[in-house]
């Protein structure tokens, strides 16, 4: 069982072409490792019965030659993806019994390509929070932890936890300013969030539209490649999809980076950052170009104003976006109301947390009459800029590397008191979600204390390709091989 | 720019979301403690930079106005709190 475990996504694939294992073995040690490490909080809800079903259907596929790109391959889902028949919370109050009665365009396109989905996977309420902890089902755990429940980082921590404790072969994640990167780093997986636009956002879950956009957790680098290629594509659903083609991906993880001019943001070395991590970063650099990359350094002079600009941004689209949630047509709503409003009120009250309604009100005030110059077209204004440098940078640089995360996982409950702490977590990957370019966090390397730490590549709207090409070069080079200690 | 305990009932309101009164004091400091860092941002000199609303580069498609969808009130009412005869029921708003 646990050989079958630890396969890759495209190691498990040629176990099936060769029928050294079946669909249904694969998804049934996966269901037995669900249960194994269920201390580990990472599934909101387990469909054990879909997931056989699926399974038995791959196997049928398999075996008349019709597979798919992704046939028997076991995923979970981010409990952010509308999934049909299966209740779909946003991990939030609000939601507890929304049974959505259509599929998300991605998921619907990963089970067209053969995945077998095992459940519905833990993150921050309406994935806003850096650490799992805003989730109504409670913080999911980074199976790196010891003795103290550490953080598997969010929004999309019950995700790269599963992929990491070798619950889930792969999983689905939504990135709006890091909730892919920050919680692979932080669980020592591969976290991608691609170019705006390439995966369809319709039937995921509105949290900031400009910047959201869904992605793939992995084990390896291949494995998020292939992952993608089942998940982008154009949706006339979303006016916001983008209806240009996905480079080849599987060229470009042979590719190397010969010749290839990575870009090193001098910005990105901030005051205060750990120096486990400014080595590490350096490593990376001396990795690049062992493997015959250029590297350039450049400037990305408007960094530091990512995050405040995020800060006004996102919870202003939030405050738009979760306006919907009114107690009438879906969701949980209040008893006890005296009239239409009262039952807004109420309802909005008791379902939103507390970090969502703090942005909720961030947003409402930020887009309200007198400030909206001064908070919300501002911040658009410095988006602009941001995403200025990175036009600059990428004329003349393929890609840029940066550290994904400013610490290792910390402690559950450590960063509650002041909701700032939380909001740095993201200062290196904000910049991609405000620019609408792709980046990937590749774990590297362990902290002293034995967690992982990894590293970000960035690259240019629409060149996943280069994006790819390079990780597939720091994976090598940095052969990360360790299993998380909680791993089933 | 700073935000009081009278601001928040209005931004509660705006927002419908009740607000205790005893948390308004409280969440005031909150907010003013994001904002001011916030406000970090008026650094930049930004008087002749257009606000970037959306990074697709592309302008909304348009497809023709006919109808794609629909016969599916069943699955639209599935999740109402409160349904009767394919509508929603809501509180009682007019007397």
């Amino acid at each position: 069982m646990t050989e079958l475990l630890s396969l890759s996504a495209t190691q498990a694939q040629q176990a099936l072409q060769n029928k050294d294992c079946s669909a249904t073995e694969l998804t049934s040690a996966y269901l037995d490792a669900i249960e194994q490490t269920s201390g580990l909080n990472n599934y909101v809800a387990v469909t054990a019965e879909k997931a056989l079903e699926m399974a038995a259907e791959s196997d049928k596929k398999i075996a008349a030659g019709t597979a798919g790109m992704l046939e028997g391959l076991p995923i979970g889902v981010k409990d952010l993806f509308c999934t049909q028949n299966v209740t779909t919370t946003a991990c939030s109050k609000i939601l507890r019994n929304f049974v959505p009665p259509y599929e998300s365009t991605v998921t619907a396109n990963l089970w067209q390509a053969g995945g077998v989905m095992l459940g519905k996977l833990n993150c921050d309420e309406f994935a806003m929070g850096s650490a799992n902890e805003t989730s109504c089902f409670g913080a999911a755990v980074n199976p790196w932890s010891a003795d103290t429940p550490l953080a598997a980082g969010g929004s999309s921590g019950g995700s790269a936890s599963a992929v990491a404790a070798h619950s889930a072969l792969m999983a689905t994640g939504t990135d709006t300013g890091g909730s892919i990167r920050q919680p692979a780093a932080f669980c020592g997986v591969v976290g991608m969030k691609p170019t705006y636009g390439l995966c369809s956002r319709w039937g995921v879950v509105a949290f900031a539209s400009s910047l959201d956009q869904a992605g793939p957790f992995t084990r390896t680098v291949a494995d998020s490649a292939l992952m993608l290629s089942a998940m982008a594509s154009h949706d006339p659903k979303d006016s916001t999809s983008s209806s240009h083609p996905l480079p080849d991906l599987q060229r470009a993880l042979a590719q190397g980076v010969k010749g290839m001019r990575i870009g090193i943001p001098s910005e990105y070395e901030m005051d205060g950052m750990d120096t486990e991590i400014v080595a590490l970063w350096q490593q990376g650099q001396d990795w690049m170009n062992q493997a015959g990359a250029e590297l350039v350094e450049i400037s990305l002079p408007h960094t530091k104003y990512a995050l405040p600009a995020y800060y006004i941004i996102a919870p202003a689209e939030a405050s738009s976006n979760l306006a919907r949630y009114d107690g009438v047509r879906y969701g949980v709503r209040a008893d006890e109301v005296s009239s239409l409003d009262d039952m807004y009120e109420k309802t909005r009250a008791a379902g939103f947390g507390e970090e969502v309604q703090r942005r909720i009100m961030i947003g409402t005030y930020a887009l309200s009459a007198g400030y909206y110059d001064a908070y919300y077209k501002k911040a658009q204004q410095v988006r602009r800029l941001i995403r200025q440098d990175f036009d600059t940078a990428f004329a003349q640089v393929d890609a840029i590397l940066t550290p994904a995360t400013p610490t290792a996982a910390f402690a559950l409950g450590q960063k509650q008191e002041d909701p700032l702490t939380m909001y740095l977590n993201d200062v290196f990957t904000v910049p991609a979600n405000l620019a609408g370019i792709p980046g990937i966090s590749v774990p590297a390397g362990l902290s002293k204390d034995g967690l992982p730490l990894g590293l970000q590549l960035l690259a240019g709207a629409f060149c996943e390709d280069k994006l790819y090409a390079t990780a597939a070069t720091l994976e090598s080079m940095a052969n990360f091989t360790t299993s998380a200690p909680k791993a089933a | 720019m700073s935000v009081d305990k009278d601001t928040v009932k209005k931004i509660g309101r705006l927002a419908r979301i009740h607000v205790p009164e005893t948390a308004q004091e409280q969440i005031a400091e909150e907010l003013n403690h994001i904002l001011g860092w916030v406000e970090q941002l008026n650094e930049v000199d930004t008087s002749d930079v257009e606000p970037l609303a959306s990074v697709t580069g592309h302008s909304l498609p348009l497809r023709t106005d006919s109808v794609t969808d629909g016969e599916k009130s069943d699955d639209v009412l599935k999740n109402a709190p409160q349904s009767a005869s394919g509508f929603f029921v809501v509180p009682k708003v007019v007397e």
